[in-house]
C-alpha cells in the first residue's frame, strides 16, 4: 500500500532532533567519502579535528571565537527566515558593519574613553549593517524586487565599495597594504583571557573576546523578539501568510523592512567580534565567508536561538579543527571545511525532507499503540 | 594607438570576457524558464572549470576536457534537480549549497591531486582551445574600419567564443520555435496546466536543469582551457552571478540577455583598460565603480526604475502533483 508520508504527523523529538541529526550525519558521511577519495583516513582526521578544536583551552578559545561569528550571522538569517525572507546578504552587511565601526573609531577613538567608545562601536556596526539590509528590504516591500537577488547584488556592491574605500580613502598613509590605521587601545573590546585574568583565571591567549557574551545576549534578545513581542508575532504572521496578516491589521511592508533591518543589524554585529575584538583595524575581506556560513547555521539550527548556538558550536569545531587538520595533514586544506559546509547546506537545507518518508515508515512500524490516531497537539 | 584601434581592442576584449557570461546566461535561461531558480551557475562553472583543466592536464585534449566539464555541469544540475524537483527543497538553498560545495571541493581536490596551491598544471598546445584566424585576415586589415573590424574584433578568437554566439541563436530557436520550448515555457508559467495536458512536469524540469548544467559546463571549460591556461581557485570570481544578473536584465529572453552580457562584458573590458588612467576633467576613474555597475544596474532594473523584469510565474515554486 502506498501511503502519503507527508501527511503523517511525527512526534516533536523526531522532527526537531532525529531528522536534523540524521541529515548532518549524512553530510558528514559524504565528507568522509571525499576524504577517502583523496587518500585520508576519515576516522583519523576526525580525531585530529576534535582534538584540535576541543583538546586544550587554546583550542577551545579559537573554536568559541569562530562560534561567535556564526551566532551573529546565523541569527541574522533566522530572523529574516521567520518573515519568509531569505537574506543572503549577511556577508555584505557584516562588511559594511565593519565600515561603520571603523568610521566612528577613526573619528572618535582619541577623544572618548572606552566605556563610551565600545557601545558607540557596537551601535555603529548594527546601524550600518541594518542600513545595508534596509535597501533590499525596502525594495522588496515597495517595489517587489526579490530580496534573494538584491542581497546577492549588494554583497558584490559592498565588496567593490570596500575595496575602493580601503585603497583610496581609509588606507593608512605611507603604507602599502590596504588597511586602516590601528584604533586606539581604548576602542578595543577586551579579550577573554584578559577579562578572565581579572578574576584570577589563567587562560591561554586566543582571539576570543567579550563579543561572545554579546552574541549570547543577542540570542536571548532574538528569542524574546520573535516569540514574546508583538513585533515578533507580526513578523511570524506575515511570514506564514501575508493575506492573514493583512486581515489581522498587520502591515506586511513594514514587517518586511523591519525584519530585514534587524537581520542586517545582527549580521553587522559580526564586525564587533572581528574588527573591535580581534583586528582593531579595518582589513580587506575580514568577513571571510562567515556570512554564508550563517545560512548553514540557521538551517541546521532550525531558526531557533538554541539550535543556532549548537550549530555555531559545531561549525566552530569544524573551522578550528579544520585549521589544525590542514596543519597536520598536508593532503587536506582548510577548504575541506567549506566543502563540508556546502554538504550540510545541501542535506539539512535543500534535502531536509529527503529522509522523512523513511523515518515515517520506521515510526509507523514501531510507534507506541496509544498514538494510533494522529495527534492533535 | 589611434582611437579606432583602441576601440577595436576593447570590443575584442568584450567578446572574450562576455563569452562565459553568455553561456552561463543561456544555461540559467533554460533552468529558470522551466521554473527552477538557479543561483548555482557560479558553482557549476567553477566545478566544470576545474574538471576541464584537470582532464586537459592529464590527457592533453581540450575537447575531452570540454566534454568532462559539461558532464560535471550536468551532474551538478541533476543534484540541483534531485533536491528541487524530486524532494521539493528550497531552490535558493540548493543553489547556494552547490556554490559553496564547488568553492571548497575544487581547492581540496586541486591540492590533493596537483599540489600546486589549488592550481592545475599549466596547459599548452592541444590541451587548450586556441585562437582561430579567419581567412584573408591580413589582407582585410588594409581595408579601413570594416576590414579592421573583421581582422581585429571578429577574427582571432577560439572556437568556444563563436559557439557561444551560435548557442544564443539555438537557444532562441529551441525556446520559441520547438515543441519542447513551448512546453518548457509553459512549465515555468503554469505547471498545473502542463500536468493536466498529460505531460511530466518533473521530466521537463529535469531536462531543463540538465541542459543548464551542460551549458554552464561549457562556460567553465572556456574559463580554464580557452581564456586561461589552467584552473585557479575561485577563478569564476562572481561571473556566475553576473550572468544571472544579465539573465534578469534581459528579462529571461535569449537575445536581450545576450545584449546584457555584452554590455557587462564591455564594462569589464573598459574597467581593465581604465585602470589608473586619469581622464581630463574627471580624474582617475574608480575601477571598482565600473566593476560594481552590473550589480547596481540590475538592482535598479529590479526596482522597476528602468522597465519591469517579470520572472516566469512559477519560478521557485515546487510543483506538487495532485493525488
Amino acid at each position: 500500500m502506498k501511503i502519503n508520508t507527508a501527511s503523517v504527523p511525527l512526534p516533536a523529538w523526531l522532527e526537531v532532533v532525529v531528522i536534523p541529526v540524521l541529515n548532518i550525519v549524512l553530510a558528514l558521511v559524504v565528507a568522509g567519502f571525499i576524504m577517502l577519495a583523496i587518500g585520508v583516513d576519515p576516522i583519523e582526521a576526525t580525531v585530529i579535528m576534535v582534538r584540535g578544536a576541543l583538546g586544550s583551552d587554546y583550542a577551545i578559545g579559537y573554536t568559541l571565537y569562530y562560534t561567535t561569528n556564526f551566532i551573529f550571522t546565523g541569527l541574522a538569517v533566522a530572523v529574516a527566515f521567520h518573515a519568509s525572507l531569505f537574506n543572503i546578504g549577511g556577508e555584505g552587511q557584516a562588511y559594511i558593519g565593519g565600515l561603520g565601526v571603523t568610521l566612528v573609531f577613526l573619528l572618535l577613538d582619541r577623544w572618548l574613553p572606552a566605556f563610551m567608545l565600545i557601545p558607540i562601536g557596537i551601535a555603529a556596526a548594527a546601524l550600518f549593517g541594518a542600513a545595508w539590509a534596509f535597501i533590499p528590504g525596502w525594495l522588496q516591500a515597495h517595489r517587489g524586487s526579490h530580496v534573494v537577488i538584491t542581497t546577492i547584488m549588494f554583497n558584490f556592491i559592498a565588496a567593490s565599495l570596500m575595496v575602493y574605500l580601503l585603497v583610496n580613502v581609509l588606507i593608512q598613509p605611507g603604507q602599502m597594504s590596504p588597511e586602516s590605521r590601528q584604533f586606539d587601545e581604548s576602542a578595543w573590546l577586551p579579550f577573554m583571557h584578559e577579562f578572565l585574568a581579572l578574576f584570577g583565571m589563567d587562560v591561554t591567549r586566543t582571539p576570543l573576546n567579550l563579543s561572545l557574551l554579546l552574541a549570547l545576549v543577542c540570542c536571548v534578545g532574538v528569542w524574546l523578539y520573535i516569540w514574546r513581542t508583538r513585533w515578533g508575532y507580526e513578523l511570524r504572521t506575515a511570514g506564514q501568510s501575508e493575506a492573514a496578516a493583512v486581515y489581522a491589521g498587520i502591515r506586511p511592508k513594514t514587517v518586511i523592512v523591519s525584519a530585514m533591518c534587524v537581520s542586517g543589524a545582527l549580521a553587522g554585529l559580526m564586525a564587533v567580534n572581528e574588527i573591535m575584538g580581534v583586528h582593531h583595524r579595518l582589513i580587506m575581506n575580514f568577513t571571510a565567508g562567515y556570512g554564508f556560513t550563517g545560512i548553514a547555521v540557521a538551517l541546521m539550527g532550525r531558526n531557533h536561538p538554541i539550535g543556532i548556538v549548537m550549530a555555531s558550536l559545531l561549525f566552530g569545531v569544524l573551522y578550528q579543527g579544520g585549521a589544525e587538520l590542514a596543519f597536520d595533514v598536508p593532503l587536506i586544506t582548510r577548504e575541506m571545511v567549506v566543502a563540508v559546509q556546502g554538504l550540510i547546506i545541501l542535506f539539512s537545507g535543500a534535502l531536509a525532507l529527503m529522509l522523512r518518508p523513511w523515518v515515517v515508515r520506521v515510526w509507523l512500524l514501531f510507534r507506541p499503540p496509544d498514538t494510533l490516531e494522529p495527534a492533535h497537539a | 594607438m589611434d582611437s579606432l584601434s583602441a576601440l577595436f581592442a576593447v570590443l575584442d576584449a568584450t567578446l572574450r570576457v562576455s563569452t562565459p557570461l553568455i553561456l552561463a546566461a543561456m544555461a540559467g535561461l533554460f533552468s529558470e524558464r522551466s521554473g527552477i531558480v538557479d543561483i548555482s551557475l557560479e558553482g557549476k562553472m567553477l566545478a566544470s572549470a576545474f574538471a576541464a583543466a584537470s582532464i586537459a592536464a592529464l590527457t592533453g585534449s581540450a575537447w575531452l576536457a570540454l566534454l568532462v566539464g559539461m558532464l560535471v555541469g550536468v551532474a551538478l544540475g541533476l543534484v540541483h534537480g534531485f533536491a528541487c524537483i524530486t524532494h521539493r527543497g528550497n531552490q535558493v538553498v540548493s543553489g547556494l549549497a552547490i556554490n559553496i560545495l564547488a568553492s571548497g571541493l575544487t581547492v581540496v581536490l586541486g591540492i590533493a591531486w596537483f599540489s600546486q596551491g589549488g592550481q592545475t598544471p599549466a596547459l599548452s598546445g592541444d590541451a587548450r582551445f586556441r585562437p582561430l584566424h579567419f581567412p584573408f585576415e591580413e589582407a582585410a586589415r588594409d581595408i579601413p574600419v570594416a576590414g579592421q573590424f573583421y581582422a581585429d574584433v571578429l577574427s582571432g578568437h577560439n572556437i568556444l567564443v563563436y559557439l557561444a554566439l551560435l548557442l544564443v541563436a539555438i537557444t532562441w530557436w529551441v525556446v520559441y520555435r520547438t515543441r519542447f520550448g513551448l512546453r518548457l515555457r509553459a512549465v515555468g508559467e503554469n505547471p498545473l496546466a502542463v500536468d493536466t495536458a498529460g505531460l511530466s512536469v518533473s521530466g521537463l524540469r529535469y531536462a531543463a536543469v540538465a541542459i543548464c548544467g551542460a551549458l554552464a559546463g561549457i562556460a567553465g571549460a572556456y574559463l580554464s582551457t580557452a581564456q586561461n591556461a589552467s584552473f585557479v581557485r575561485e577563478m569564476t570570481a562572481g561571473q556566475g552571478y553576473i550572468a544571472l544578473a544579465a539573465l534578469i536584465f534581459g528579462k529571461w529572453r535569449p537575445v536581450p540577455a545576450l545584449l546584457a552580457c555584452l554590455m557587462f562584458g564591455f564594462l569589464d573590458a573598459v574597467a581593465i583598460r581604465l585602470q589608473g588612467v586619469v581622464l581630463p576633467g574627471i580624474g582617475e576613474v574608480p575601477v571598482q565603480l565600473i566593476q560594481a555597475l552590473p550589480y547596481v544596474l540590475t538592482v535598479v532594473l529590479l526596482a522597476g526604475f528602468i522597465g519591469r523584469a517579470v520572472a516566469p510565474k512559477a519560478v521557485g515554486v515546487p510543483f506538487v502533483k495532485e493525488r
